[in-house]
């Protein structure tokens, strides 16, 4: 296979950090190009720095490679310099282990970890040289697969990809080659037959073998009413989960990269999944039950791979890490087994800290070589909202937090809102500058320049959540609470205020809950040139407005609207483990202002993802956290109470209020 | 109390291949892992964000190649240098290779500011090898080189002609072996001044470039062969070069040069991997 290192070299010195497109990182797996070989090319359709630290990609890249039969390389979106060059002289998208044309793989297979990246995705497979539609694509071209968390509604990119993987991924890797190597074996060739076995594999979702079914013809009125197999593929397609992470020791060797990216340090995963219970948040829901990577394996990963990279921070990756069994001996651990080993100072940090004092007791001893910013997560301004959204965090845990980030040497934190919740009141939009100010008074009392970073997101509702069927802002709402916002930091000193552009929300919104009739939208905006829609210099609405409108729909009906009960949703045949009439349940619990508990240390509510799987949430340790079951910097043990209100469920509820 | 006993090592080192292309920030943290890895006892700095003690010499610009890479260390400990080299030879990705590992008196001068002048070679395209000839002649025989470059954001003129201290065409066309990439590139070997009014390969390419008549004369690729100090009023390496027996060709750049040059330099890093 040749390679494009040499049509490559020359343009290097003329694009930003050319360092992104050489590979050469530690841990890079260099299989030699061999047709007898499967051969997988693993691509994040956004800059290296933002793609290359993915656990997700980085454990499959392993896991293929270590089979004798397979071999798997790399690739990233070029950033806008290097991608006019390539087709400017006509260089095909290249992996960057070989520099081997992505063409030349069996596969490309794609993360998708945020929808504004789709374009992305687009202008990656045609930079390939491949087809952008899937049913342009020949029996020589590689089959497009994506997986990730977007992929919980694959629909808007249905008729762009050839497979989509639901869940973990670490099984259906090797299933997929399985595939291919049976076929090869055969003798089968044709795309339409392989791509028919694939479907078969579980928790792979094939979009060619399904139909969406519409309620009129005028595809720009009507409304989606199923989804239906066209030949013998299952009605449903249900996500993967490891059972045991234990079995999954990856990434053994994890990448350090030569040049610097985002989370440039040692990143391990100490479980998956959480039972919060938080209802905005999809990763919370579509990843349970909770499985636990034991405790000292977590220490030899952690001490391996700290000699080998050497790396001086650490990060022990979940959902809300803190509440991981035992969290403080395997940190003190690991602390301790850095110092024996005399790798100078190391720190430890949780990316997902809990707001009370305990956690931030836990980061400033944890902190040793470099202490990183503290960062906390109310998500709501008033207790009313903060119940609605099931995230039960009273002022005072976070007061305390606050105090001891501050009497602890910080000088600023920051707090991370989301506006744009369901039932929310211009007072709970206003109740985060109020918190944001009483943070401030805190932290005056230990420096007098102490300071708080407000930081704003529109919410955007997610597919398999209960907030599924609530009708988001429109922008102009949100653009409406920006100010309302801006208004009042500018009269609170010490509170800074930062917020995400709610143009950037609306299309994020209509991606995570679009049909296939979305599809030629995003392809539209990727053909006028709209590439890099994550990042704020790029993206523009005017490409969206106007595609939407050259379509014949509005935003009204895939994203503003409430949606009811009875409705198809797009993901309708796709199944994360949560039943339905449990989201619809927790869904009315919301707007009647009821709160959940974690279910880890309290009874089952039967939500169905350990039921589903027969298996059960993997916890050390019977006992909650410190802090509780949720996190409110109580200690259940003497006795405390867990706020939550556990009210009369209504069972019949009035639809979405907003 | 007295403050604790410091010690400091020298390191030369070499850069070259892919790597050129990851910036001198990034080629320090590099370092600053491979220390880790080999476990040396670095100092580092006191305060909220501790940062080991390193100090590197000129900045090389992202693309350019070198021979002659120095870094300074800071150690809690006096150490043992006999293997060390090869050790953070091994602990480096591929193109850095480390030569020489020396004790060093603490208090002479920060690397940054002793450096005079430094040896470059320059491969050029984009113009015949006698319209390079004639541009560097009359370069070296005029009494000013006037450029203008950007200082603080602002257009500056300078006189670069007395930041060139030597400055010859040492290949062409017809004395590079007929199999090496190289053909039909010009190469150069210069020594520019870093102190006072100091010229980078760049600017004297384009200077070159305008001077020849031809505006498509580039740089293709920029190897630093030395970096100079005076020393006693003589002129000297911080360290000085490896010996030739010391390595094998394989892993020195300085006697590999041809075949680290694109084509090759692919074939060589499959053969390896």
């Amino acid at each position: 296979m040749e390679s494009v290192w040499s049509q490559l070299e020359p343009l290097l010195p003329l694009v930003q950090k050319p360092a992104r497109y050489i590979g050469c990182e530690d841990g890079a797996k260099a299989k030699l190009p061999d047709p007898s070989l499967i051969s997988w090319c693993f691509l994040y359709p956004d800059t290296y720095e933002v793609g290359l630290p993915n656990q997700g990609l980085q454990i499959l890249y392993e896991i293929i490679n270590e089979r004798p039969d397979a071999r798997a390389d790399r690739s990233y979106a070029p950033w806008v310099d290097l991608d006019a060059l390539m087709r400017e002289h006509e260089i095909p998208l290249f992996s960057v282990e070989h520099h081997t044309p992505c063409s030349a793989f069996d596969f490309l297979a794609f993360n998708l970890s945020a929808e504004l990246t789709y374009t992305n995705l687009m202008n990656c497979v045609d930079l390939s040289g491949v087809p952008v539609r899937s049913d342009e694509r020949s029996d020589t071209d590689p089959f497009v697969i994506v997986g990730g968390h977007c992929t919980y509604n694959p629909e808007p990119i249905a008729d762009y990809v050839d497979a989509v993987v639901l869940g973990d991924g670490e099984e259906v890797v090797g299933d997929i080659t399985d595939v291919l190597a049976d076929c090869r074996r055969e003798g089968v060739t044709e795309r339409a037959q392989i791509l028919a076995r694939l479907a078969h594999v579980e928790s792979v979702y094939v979009p060619s073998e399904y139909r969406p079914l519409y309620s009129s013809e005028d595809l720009t009125t009507a409304s989606l009413v199923g989804i239906e197999p066209i030949g013998d593929a299952p009605s449903e397609i249900t996500k993967r989960t490891v059972a045991d992470l234990a079995e999954w020791p990856y990434p053994k060797e994890q990448l350090v990269p030569l040049t610097e990216v985002v989370h440039d340090r040692l990143n391990v995963e100490v479980f998956r999944g959480c039972t919060r219970g938080c209802r905005f948040c999809q990763a919370g829901m579509i990843t349970r039950p909770v499985r636990e990577r034991p405790a000292d394996q977590v220490r030899t990963m952690v001490s391996n791979a700290l000699e080998r990279t050497g790396y001086d921070e650490v990060s022990l990756t979940s959902l809300s890490t803190a509440d991981f069994s035992g969290i403080e001996s395997v940190v003190t651990d690991i602390m301790d087994d850095s110092e024996d080993a005399g790798c100078g100072p190391i720190s430890v940090s949780l990316p997902s800290l809990r707001v009370d004092a305990f956690g931030v007791g836990i980061a400033a001893q944890l902190q040793r070589a470099k202490r990183t910013g503290l960062t906390f997560a109310p998500e709501a301004g008033t207790w009313r909202m903060r119940q609605i959204i099931n995230k039960l965090i009273r002022e005072e845990d976070l007061y305390e937090a606050v105090e001891a980030a501050f009497s602890q040497g910080w000088k600023r934190v920051k707090l991370y809102f989301l506006i744009g919740l369901p039932s929310e009141t211009d007072e709970d939009t206003l109740g985060i500058i109020e918190l944001a100010k009483a943070c401030v008074a805190i932290g005056k009392k230990h420096n007098s320049r102490a300071s708080v970073t407000v930081s704003v997101g529109g919410f955007v509702p997610k597919p398999f959540t209960p907030f599924q069927w609530f009708g988001q802002n429109t922008h102009q709402e949100l653009q409406r609470k920006v100010n309302l916002l801006k208004d009042a930091a500018r009269s609170s000193k010490g509170v800074q205020l930062k917020w995400h552009d709610p143009k950037a929300t609306l299309v994020e919104g209509l991606m995570a809950r679009g049909d296939r009739r979305i599809g030629p939208v995003i392809e539209q905006v990727w053909r006028e040139g709209g590439i890099f829609q994550e990042w704020s210099e790029h993206f523009g609405i005017d490409r969206w407005d106007e595609a939407m409108e050259a379509n014949g729909y509005r935003f009204e009906d895939f994203v503003f609207r409430h949606r009811t009960e009875d409705e198809h949703l797009p993901w309708d045949h796709l199944f994360a483990g949560l039943h339905k009439d449990f989201l619809w349940q927790d869904w009315q619990d919301a707007l009647a202002e009821v709160g959940l508990e974690d279910c880890r240390w309290t009874p089952c509510y039967d939500c169905g993802a350990c039921t589903g799987y027969g298996i059960e949430h993997v916890v050390a340790s019977a006992t909650p956290p410190a802090g509780g079951s949720q996190g409110t910097g109580q200690d259940l043990t003497t006795g405390g109470i867990v706020p939550v209100t556990l009210g009369t469920k209504p069972l019949t509820g009035s639809t979405a209020r907003s | 109390m007295n403050p604790p006993p410091k010690f400091h090592i020298r390191i030369r080192f070499a850069e070259a291949g892919k790597i050129r292309f990851v910036s001198h920030r990034d080629v320090a943290r590099l370092f600053e892992r491979a220390l880790r890895k080999v476990r040396l006892p670095v100092a580092y700095s006191e305060g909220f964000s501790p940062r080991p003690k390193l100090s590197f010499g000129l900045a090389l610009s992202v693309g350019h190649e070198s021979d002659a890479e120095y870094l300074d260390v800071e150690l809690t400990e006096q150490i043992e240098i006999e293997d060390l080299a090869d050790r953070l030879t091994e602990a480096l990705p591929d193109g850095l290779v480390v030569h020489e590992v020396a004790h060093r008196e603490h208090g002479s001068d920060s690397l940054q500011q002793a450096i005079v002048s430094c040896n470059w070679r320059i491969s050029l395209q984009g113009a015949p090898t006698a319209a390079v000839e004639a541009a560097v002649a009359e370069a070296l025989a005029a009494e000013e080189l006037v450029i203008e470059r950007v200082r603080k954001g602002k257009p500056v003129i300078a006189n670069v002609r007395p930041a060139i201290l030597e400055l010859r065409v040492v290949g062409s066309d017809g004395s590079e072996p007929s199999d090496s990439p190289t053909a039909g590139d010009t190469l150069l070997e210069a020594e520019l001044s870093t102190q006072g009014t100091s010229l980078r390969p760049a600017e004297l390419v384009a200077a070159l470039a305008a001077r020849s008549g031809h505006e498509g004369l580039v740089e293709s690729r920029v190897w630093r062969t030395h970096q100079w100090l005076i020393v006693d009023g003589v002129r000297r390496e911080p360290l000085r070069p490896p010996e030739p027996t010391r390595r094998d060709l394989h892993s020195c750049p300085n006697r590999t040069r041809a075949s680290q040059l694109p084509s090759t330099e692919l074939q060589r890093s499959l053969v390896e991997n």
